[in-house]
């Protein structure tokens, strides 16, 4: 079997990451064009939420780094968004850029920080700054609007697409799910990045950092400077998720940054298995197709609506907590250990 | 001048709060080398359950005394429950787990006793002193706040310097494996450990929230408080803990009287982020280097 | 007054795919040293912590007068009256000497209400090093007080068997000999039951009784103290002198 899988696909990894990618390309277009507008703007929601986890799940499981603080650092990518696009001067797709190179240039200091720190440490100083940047926004209201925020107006879909989209599906592109294509694309190209990142020599040397430290040392590795640089790259895709966020939720507020977006981040992660992109693929799904139900449960076990929506983040702690456990490498983990069992079972080494 | 005064009594006694939240991490730190991220949480909790009971006519000494009584099972069950399989196995585990339980927790008050601003009362004034005519931010509820605080850090000295069960629980903390060769049921010192904490964590909580408004992420900002607190006085030292969180109420308080109240978390951070890159062992310690 | 015989049948423990202990089998008798030899690595030290209730999942037998005590928690063991003094001494530096040497009492006192044998004043006379320095941290002691710290604390528990892990280390030989001979009169006196793990075989035979060699985690030989110290052959081969 793997022998098969070997002699079709190309053994360039590069390659077959681009090939993946593609294929994903052609189910993101097929489910979004049969799907409803109300599941569209769920998957635009979800594409957020991946692009943030999958730059966690870089740091926190390849380096070993846990972060409370990336929902400050979308923050900072949305408000980053919010302010470029307001006199519609700049195209959003140098917005994006912006967001996310601001935000790389944040982590660089936070990530300097960080570097030297493990952790409970790490973890106390990057709830700090989750808790303390939403502040910001309201100490400078005149530029940031205090507390109701920026209004964002997102892009509307150029014509072209919409004409090629119709030519090719006999729909219609709508809003919603213009912005659910401008966000799974992006999800795919860091997806490809980091697939790459992770292969490669960096990927390597992150987890052997991880570890041990003391043998990575040893080795001549920079602990400090790659460190760093795992802390910029996760940046970098949390301010490049905040963007995302802005133009989909088209508003950038201290209200949406609180701590338990950091909190939900992190269960996405955890959940789906530490280290793993497909773990914090099917996290983020978790985390937007998870209230709906919970909240449905809960107001037909006659809870208000107010109460209900509250079951969603208890569960996620729930979850949380249940993880570590019974199953500290995530659903990804069990899947590995269900796959060596199966071998083993099956005979075939 | 004015103003300076009455920033700085303002801030000792918020000082004196972050002192006995700090102490709350300590006392868990020294004993299983876990930042307990859950212990806001905790403190909100036993602090509705206080609120619950005053509503609906109890004194608020009854609401006072439950609430303690609350935080100190369910800092035992928290630790007995889900913090013992992950003591000692990987730290990233353990402060995991306690965020686990800080959202669930936070998200369960917001069902059981919704999620708006609730006030809270305070059981003495809150109407400043007059001194030679003018009036002082300092309170009689300042004054019990202080005075709480003091009453808990020397039972606490005399539980641990003067007491076979206090001994016994620094054994513990300092060395599990020497302390069970020696017949002390290490586990169970644990239990208390974490549950006594849980006791001066409520406590902490009940005189935030005194005289002022409730709502299920009113500690957030006091966790950040205590943890710089208690890293400020080296994490290890319980006195060490009691200077760090005055040291940060007075200093969060001239941030919020001549700044900002909005910036007062990031303050915190900033102070958080000097001592660990200056002094990681904290203002106050002997020991030459710690890794942090 | 101590006089249990501690037993061990066909101990074994594993560290992941390790065996560290294989099927060992011993007998310590009261009032007597039983020597426990062998080079390093040999067992010798996971053999205490098996006994202790250190080292957990073994399978095998431990009989204190007869009890079973395989598979007890290491706190229950040492109120059954097992006292291990550990490799490294042990000695909780954050507390004071007087700090530590209560908690041994604490234990002594749980065990026995009323017969008790020890008594901190009488610790202090044994070792007067210590009476000056009761207050002091426990981290200000040298070697040899550090030593004398920990047996006193063993003393203070009052013990039916006392399981020492290489006393002599790291100790001056004048020191090592003042060590050795408290632990005979100890013996004599009180009828304890001692398990004494050493790696210095010569000092260790010319005190004990009896005597057991390991060699990777197995029983290589059993004697009188005096018939292990005249077999060439073993001394050369195991250890070392």
């Amino acid at each position: 079997m793997r022998a098969l899988v070997h002699r079709v696909l190309p053994s360039s990894v590069l390659l077959r990451h681009v090939l993946a990618v593609l294929a994903a390309l052609v189910v993101v277009v097929l489910v979004l064009e049969t799907t409803s507008q109300f599941r569209n703007s769920q998957f635009a929601t979800m594409s957020y939420y991946a692009i943030a986890a999958v730059g966690l799940t870089v740091l926190t499981g390849l380096n070993g780094q846990i972060s409370l603080g990336h929902g400050a650092l979308m923050a900072v990518g949305a408000y980053t968004t919010a302010l470029l696009l307001a006199d519609g001067a700049v195209p959003f797709p140098l917005a994006m850029l912006a967001a996310t190179a601001v935000t790389a240039l944040v982590g660089v200091v936070v990530g300097a920080a960080a570097a030297r720190l493990h952790g409970p440490y790490l973890a106390g100083a990057t709830l700090a700054l989750a808790v303390g940047v939403p502040g910001l926004a309201i100490y400078f209201d005149g530029l940031l609007g205090g507390e109701q925020g920026l209004r964002v107006s997102s892009p509307r879909p150029p014509d072209w697409l919409d004409d090629a989209l119709y030519f090719l599906t006999a729909n219609d592109l709508t809003g919603a799910k213009y912005l659910a294509y401008l966000g799974w694309g992006t999800l795919l190209l860091v997806l490809l990045l980091l697939a790459n990142l992770m292969a490669g020599r960096y990927g390597r040397v992150w987890r052997a950092v991880r570890d041990d430290e003391v043998a990575a040392e040893l080795a001549g590795l920079r602990l400090g400077r790659l460190r760093v640089l795992a802390f910029v790259v996760s940046a970098a895709c949390a301010g490049l998720a905040g963007s995302v966020l802005a133009m989909v939720v088209r508003l950038a507020a201290p209200s949406g940054f609180t701590i338990v977006l950091s909190l939900s981040l992190l269960t996405a992660v955890v959940v789906g298995g530490l280290g793993s992109l497909t773990g914090a693929l099917l996290g983020s799904a978790l985390l937007v197709f998870l209230p709906p139900a919970v909240t449905n449960v809960g107001t037909s076990a006659g809870l208000t609506g107010v109460q209900a929506a509250q079951l969603a983040p208890f569960v996620y702690g729930v979850v949380l907590v249940v993880v570590m456990l019974v199953a500290p490498g995530g659903v990804m983990g069990l899947v590995r250990s269900w796959r060596r069992r199966g071998l083993r079972q099956g005979g075939s080494r | 001048m004015q103003q300076f005064l009455n920033v700085t009594l303002g801030g000792l006694a918020q000082g004196a709060i972050y002192a006995a939240f700090a102490l709350a991490l300590v006392l868990i730190w020294r004993a299983t080398r876990i930042i307990n991220f859950a212990q806001g949480a905790m403190a909100m909790f036993t602090t509705y359950l206080a609120l619950v009971l005053i509503e609906s006519g109890q004194s608020y000494w009854t609401g006072f005394a439950v609430a303690l009584a609350g935080g100190l099972v369910l800092g035992a069950l928290v630790e007995r429950v889900v913090m013992r399989p992950v003591e000692g196995g990987p730290e990233l585990n353990a402060v995991i787990v306690t965020l686990g339980l800080f959202v669930a927790l936070q998200a369960l008050a917001a069902i059981l006793f919704g999620a708006t601003f609730q006030s809270f009362p305070a059981p003495f004034g809150l109407r400043g002193f007059t001194v030679g005519g003018t009036t002082i931010a300092f309170t009689p509820f300042s004054v019990f706040v202080i005075g709480s605080v003091v009453v808990v850090m020397l039972g606490l000295v005399a539980l641990f310097r003067f007491t076979d069960l206090g001994l016994r629980m620094r054994a513990s903390a300092f060395s599990q494996e020497v302390a069970r060769l020696l017949g002390v049921r290490v586990g169970r010192m644990l239990t208390l450990g974490w549950a006594f904490a849980a006791v001066v964590g409520s406590l902490a909580g009940l005189l935030i929230a005194g005289g002022n408004l409730v709502h299920p992420a009113y500690m957030d900002a006091v966790i950040v408080y205590g943890f710089v607190a208690a890293v400020l006085g080296g994490l290890e030292s319980p006195a060490g803990a009691v200077a760090g969180g005055l040291i940060i109420g007075l200093a969060l308080s001239y941030v919020s009287g001549y700044l900002g109240s909005e910036l007062v978390t990031l303050a915190a951070l900033a102070i958080l982020v000097a001592v660990l890159l200056v002094r990681p062992h904290g203002l106050f310690s002997r020991v030459a280097e710690r890794r942090v | 007054m101590a006089e249990a015989e501690l037993e061990v049948r066909a101990l074994t423990a594993r560290y992941g795919a390790v065996t560290a202990l294989d099927t060992v089998s011993l007998r310590a008798r009261p009032g007597e040293i039983t020597a426990v030899l062998g080079a390093n690595g040999a067992g010798k030290t996971t053999l205490l912590r098996a006994v202790s209730g250190l080292v957990r999942g073994s399978d095998g037998s431990v009989l204190l007068g007869g009890r079973e005590l395989a598979g007890a928690p290491a706190e229950r063991i040492a109120r059954a009256g097992v006292a291990h003094v550990p490799e490294g001494r042990g000695v909780i530096t954050e507390l004071t000497v007087e700090e530590n040497l209560r908690l041994g009492e604490l234990l002594g006192t749980t065990r026995r209400k009323r017969r008790r044998v020890h008594r901190l004043d009488g610790v202090y006379e044994m070792f007067p090093a210590l009476g000056q320095r009761r207050r002091r941290e426990a981290n200000s002691l040298s070697g040899g007080e550090r030593q004398m710290l920990v047996i006193g604390r063993a003393l203070l528990s009052e013990p039916e068997v006392l399981l020492l892990d290489e006393p002599s280390l790291g100790l001056a030989p004048r020191v090592v000999a003042q060590i050795f001979t408290l632990i005979r009169e100890l013996v004599d006196r009180e009828g304890l039951t001692v398990l004494l793990v050493e790696q210095n075989a010569r000092s260790a035979l010319s005190i004990a009784d009896t005597g057991f060699v390991l060699n990777l985690g197995r029983v290589v030989a059993n004697d009188s103290a005096a018939a292990l110290a005249a077999d060439a052959e073993l001394r050369h081969s195991y250890l070392g002198f």
